[in-house]
Parts: structure tokens; C-alpha cells; sequence
């Protein structure tokens, strides 16, 4: 398997090229290594994840892939080009979004309007005829109106559209992030934990989510969890992070059958 | 004893029942000051809705965008052309503190951002001496087809005067204020602005370059600040002590809310009116004077019963 090669998965989807590529990253704060020399990819269509025990580098390396974080080594290629330097906010203008671990969302917005800064890259037109409400800037915002209120139909989140966001139980606050980063229309989705924090219930919704966007929208993406049940029904290929050093990638079979994943998630016999 | 409550009860009332157009007259003088401390509270609610920041320089900057477009035009530059380069010179200053100020302070807390624009108030207090002197000039009032004249108006043999400039200070405020109002509600900009004041990680995940947004509130502040400058220079004069009115500020946005501009429209206006209206039927009984003090009273009172002002955000407590 090349990289350019693409295949049909199991449940009949087909996983293509790759789309981004980590070559040799290594991050370091001050003395502290938090990512050591770690290589992957990610292939257009899939769901891979990033998993690990707390403290492995999964957030740090997200924070890299989202330009947060600049690695001190290494190279980041995303769509067959090495990416230069960049700033956040080019970086989701390249239609890369993402979510938070502990949600970042605009408290005093309702869950439309919240949504609606996801659109924010692609709103073109003169600030004068928005503020008129008139002719194409009207038409525009119909338009990314609609869209948003597709993703939030699609959410089921229909219910909070007009609810500021701070007065939301935390399940719907994070629905609504994702909401939002649907919004931007993502080639790759960053989901920092999406599970976190709920109970049974919400996370079988959440991963229902992920499978449907990943499914109908065919976005890429990449998602970060602590608990590896979680992931291994929902990921096609998997990285293990320990300590910022990389343990394994493959398939969850695979992961799951490496003796230094068991070591690192059962602890070792001494 | 009874004289006492009937002066504080009942006489004022009988003095403006039998002099309704002196009334009328103290009404609107109040009415125009209070649109004018609404517009100042606006600089600082632009500035704090954006990037969480009480600006301390707003009143300076009020001053020194009044200062550069007078100096401008002592020098002999026309006075359209010298608004236009005051307009200049206020983006400029709004790329300078996003450049050098807070762009070396992101992700610092609040406290620290209020000392820099103290900090940056000093600055600009030097440098408007430094360039323009320390004298009183007199604001272009006729070069900028402001009118200056006044109107008599007699409601039953009575008299009211409208200062013609009063009344372009008030239109020319509404028109900001609404401007102002569409701009923040309806343009993308404006939704950016609103997003980067709750949350700056999640504004730079959806796309929105904090540094730009900086650069066009305080850009947005400027201008504010160079209207209220051109307004109040026109009624007195254009001079360092103009930024003491800039303090009348505080007690507006206690009252409206620090982040709502409806709000600094009603308490700029309640403080307006208020303090006209208690310093001539009341002041006497304090021995006059009382404009200096009544608006802090009022929110002192609000801040004991109302923390959170008429129109501020809901304070949410999440346990």
C-alpha cells in the first residue's frame, strides 16, 4: 500500500491518498520533549486516531497539525506540499478545523450565531452592504444561513438554535463546537477528545456523529482519545502515542495486539 | 424641619411647574451633554466588548485626535484634508498598540492591559504636549460646516435656546451610534469582534486573525474619540482638562453595562439629564456643585443593587 494508492474499507467506504503527512516531529518546550521524532499520515476520508494515556503528546501533536504549536523539528506536508510556517488562523483557512478538549465556545452567541462564525472565511462581500442587509450581501447570508442550518439539523441541536451557548448542558456544548467546525466545510476535522467527560449515553451520540459526518460529508478526521474502547470501533488506523514517543500505527487489530501498547495501557510485569 | 422637606420634596417640583420652559431648557442642555457622554462611553464599550480591556486612554485619545486636527490646521492644511489625515493618524495609533503593545501582552490578565493603556495614556499625554503645546485652542468649528448659531424657541411666551451645534452633536451622534449598532450586529466583522471578545482560541480555529481585529476596534475607538473630540471642542474648547470628561465615562458604563452600546446610549443619557436637573433644583440644598458628584453616586447605587448595569451581559455562574 503507497501512499497514492487508495482502498475500500471493510463497511464499504473508500479511504484515499494521504492528505497529510508528519514527517520526524519533535517539539519541545524548554527542557521538556513533548513529541519525540513521531511520523504518521492520514489519508483522505479516513478516521484516524491519535491515542495514548494522559501526558503521551496526543494534544500537543493536534496543536501542531492546527498551528498552535510550531515543532522545533520536522516537517508538516499536507496535500502533497510542505507547509511553511503559519498562523492559526491560515492554517484554518486552508480548511483544517478543529475542536477543543475543554470546549471553546463564544458564551454570549446563541448556538446559530455560533455556528455562523464558521462560515466567517468564506463571507465575502462589502461590510457596507452587510450592514444595510441589502442586495448580495443578503443573498450571501441566506445562503451560509441555510448551510448552517442544515449542520444544525443534522446535529439534532435544533432545539438550543436560539439559546446562548453559556446556559447549555455540557453534551450540547460540545455538539455545538462541532457545529461549528462543520461549519467551515473541513477537508480535516481535529476532534481533541470529543468523548470526554460523558456518560455512555452521549458518547454511543457522539461517536453515531462522527461516523455519519465522516460518512455523508466525507471529511477527513482526526481524533484524539485517552480511552482506547472508545476508538476502536470508530477508527480506521490508529497512532499510539506514550511519553511523546510513538508505540504503534496500524489498524485497531493491530494496535490493540502490540505488546507495547498492552504494556503501556496494563503496565508491565516487573 | 418642615422647610427642609418641603425644599427637598416639594419645591423643586413647584419651580419647574411654574417655569416649564426653563424646565424644557435644563431638559435638553442635559439631553445633549448625556448624548455626549454616551459617545465617549462608546469608545470604551468598542474597546472592552473586543478584548475584555477597560481603556484608560480613551479620554486622551478624545484629546489628541481633537489636538492633531486643530494643529493640522494652524500649520494651514484645509480642514477636510486635515480630518482625513487625523483619521490617519488614529489608524496609526490603532496599528501601534496592536503592534507594540497588545500583541506582546496576549493571553496576560486583564489587570495587565489596563496599566498598559494607563501606561499608553501618559505616552500620549507627552506627546500631544511635546507636538502641540499645553495652551487651550480653539476647535474649527465653521471650516468643518459645523453650524454655530442658535434658535429661539417660545412655547407660550416662554424661551428656549437650541444652540445650533448641539443639535448637529446630537444627529451626528445618532448617526454613529446606529452605524455603529448595524456594523456590530450584521457584518461579518462585527460577528468576528464579538467572537474574539468570548474566546481567542476558538476565533483563531474558525479563521480570525486576533491582530486584525485589534487594529479595527481600536481604529473604531479612534474615531469615536475624534468625533466626541470635534463635539465637545466645538461647545468649549479644545484643551487637556477635556480628559477629565472622559471620568464621567466610568459612572455611564456603570450604569449601561460595559458591554452594550444601548447601554451607554440609556446611561449617558440618564447621567445627562440627571445631573442637569439635580444640580438646578436641588444644588442649592448641597451648596451647588453637584454635577461634579451625582453621576458617581448613581453608580454607586447601581453597583451595590445592579453589579452587572441596565443592559450588560447576564453574569452566569456555572458551579
Amino acid at each position: 500500500m503507497t501512499a497514492t494508492d487508495s482502498y475500500v474499507t471493510p463497511d464499504g467506504r473508500t479511504i484515499g491518498g494521504v492528505m497529510m503527512e508528519m514527517k520526524n516531529i519533535t517539539l519541545r518546550f524548554g527542557g521538556v520533549v513533548a513529541i519525540k521524532d513521531i511520523s504518521f499520515d492520514i489519508r483522505e476520508g479516513e478516521i484516524r486516531a491519535i491515542i495514548g494515556p494522559n501526558g503521551a503528546g496526543k494534544s500537543s501533536m493536534l496543536n501542531v497539525i492546527n498551528g498552535f504549536y510550531h515543532p522545533q523539528e520536522g516537517e508538516v506536508w499536507f496535500r502533497g506540499e510542505k507547509r511553511p510556517s503559519m498562523k492559526p488562523y491560515q492554517i484554518a483557512a486552508q480548511g483544517i478545523a478543529r475542536t477543543f478538549q475543554n470546549i471553546a465556545l463564544f458564551h454570549g452567541m446563541t448556538t446559530v450565531e455560533n455556528v455562523m462564525t464558521g462560515r466567517q472565511l468564506m463571507m465575502k462581500k462589502n461590510f457596507l452592504w452587510q450592514m444595510l442587509r441589502v442586495g448580495p450581501a443578503m443573498a450571501e447570508e441566506v445562503v451560509h444561513r441555510r448551510r448552517c442550518e442544515e449542520i444544525i439539523d443534522f446535529l439534532e441541536i435544533q432545539h438550543i438554535r436560539k439559546e446562548p451557548v453559556g446556559n447549555l448542558p455540557y453534551g450540547l456544548q460540545k455538539r455545538v463546537e462541532l457545529a461549528r467546525a462543520l461549519a467551515m466545510e473541513p477537508k480535516l476535522l481535529l476532534l481533541d477528545e470529543p468523548m470526554a467527560g460523558m456518560n455512555v449515553e452521549e458518547k454511543e451520540d457522539m461517536s453515531r456523529f462522527i461516523l455519519d459526518v465522516n460518512d455523508q460529508y466525507g471529511t477527513t478526521i482526526a481524533l484524539i482519545e485517552h480511552d482506547m474502547s472508545v476508538v476502536m470501533d470508530l477508527a480506521d488506523r490508529v497512532v499510539v502515542l506514550d511519553y511523546g514517543k510513538m508505540l504503534a500505527d496500524g489498524t485497531p487489530d493491530e494496535v490493540q495486539k502490540n505488546q507495547a501498547v498492552i504494556d503501556a495501557y496494563l503496565g508491565v510485569e516487573h | 424641619m418642615l422647610d427642609f422637606l418641603y425644599s427637598i420634596f416639594v419645591g423643586p417640583f413647584v419651580d419647574m411647574w411654574s417655569l416649564p420652559d426653563f424646565l424644557i431648557q435644563v431638559l435638553w442642555e442635559g439631553f445633549v451633554s448625556g448624548v455626549l457622554y454616551a459617545l465617549i462611553a462608546l469608545g470604551f464599550v468598542l474597546i472592552f466588548k473586543a478584548s475584555g480591556v477597560f481603556n484608560f486612554a480613551q479620554g486622551i485619545m478624545v484629546v489628541f485626535s481633537a489636538l492633531t486636527l486643530v494643529g493640522l490646521t494652524e500649520l494651514g492644511v484645509p480642514a477636510f484634508l486635515a480630518l482625513i489625515i487625523t483619521l490617519g493618524v488614529m489608524y496609526m495609533l490603532a496599528f501601534s498598540v496592536e503592534r507594540f503593545v497588545l500583541r506582546k501582552l496576549v493571553n496576560q490578565p486583564d489587570i495587565i492591559l489596563f496599566m498598559a493603556t494607563i501606561g499608553l495614556t501618559n505616552i500620549l499625554i507627552g506627546l500631544g504636549q511635546w507636538i502641540f503645546g499645553g495652551e487651550t485652542k480653539t476647535m474649527i468649528t465653521e471650516q468643518l460646516w459645523l453650524p454655530t448659531g442658535s434658535s429661539v424657541w417660545e412655547p407660550g411666551g416662554g424661551l428656549v435656546i437650541f444652540q445650533h451645534i448641539d443639535i448637529a452633536a446630537t444627529v451626528i451622534a445618532v448617526l454613529m451610534i446606529v452605524g455603529l449598532g448595524f456594523f456590530f450586529s450584521y457584518t461579518k466583522v462585527g460577528r468576528a469582534l464579538r467572537a474574539v471578545a468570548d474566546d481567542h482560541q476558538a476565533s483563531l480555529s474558525v479563521g480570525i486573525s486576533l491582530n486584525q481585529i485589534w487594529v479595527i476596534v481600536w481604529f473604531a475607538a479612534g474615531i469615536v474619540a475624534l468625533v466626541t473630540g470635534i463635539m465637545w471642542g466645538a461647545r468649549s474648547d479644545v484643551s487637556f482638562s477635556l480628559q477629565i470628561i472622559a471620568l464621567k465615562a466610568l459612572p455611564v458604563l456603570v450604569l449601561g453595562g460595559f458591554t452594550s452600546i444601548p447601554g451607554a446610549i440609556v446611561g449617558g443619557l440618564i447621567i445627562g439629564i440627571g445631573e442637569k436637573i439635580f444640580e438646578i433644583y436641588w444644588g442649592p440644598l448641597f451648596g451647588s456643585g453637584v454635577e461634579g458628584w451625582f453621576a458617581y453616586v448613581i453608580a454607586l447605587i447601581f453597583l451595590l443593587f445592579r453589579p452587572q448595569g441596565l443592559f450588560g451581559d447576564k453574569i452566569i455562574e456555572r458551579v
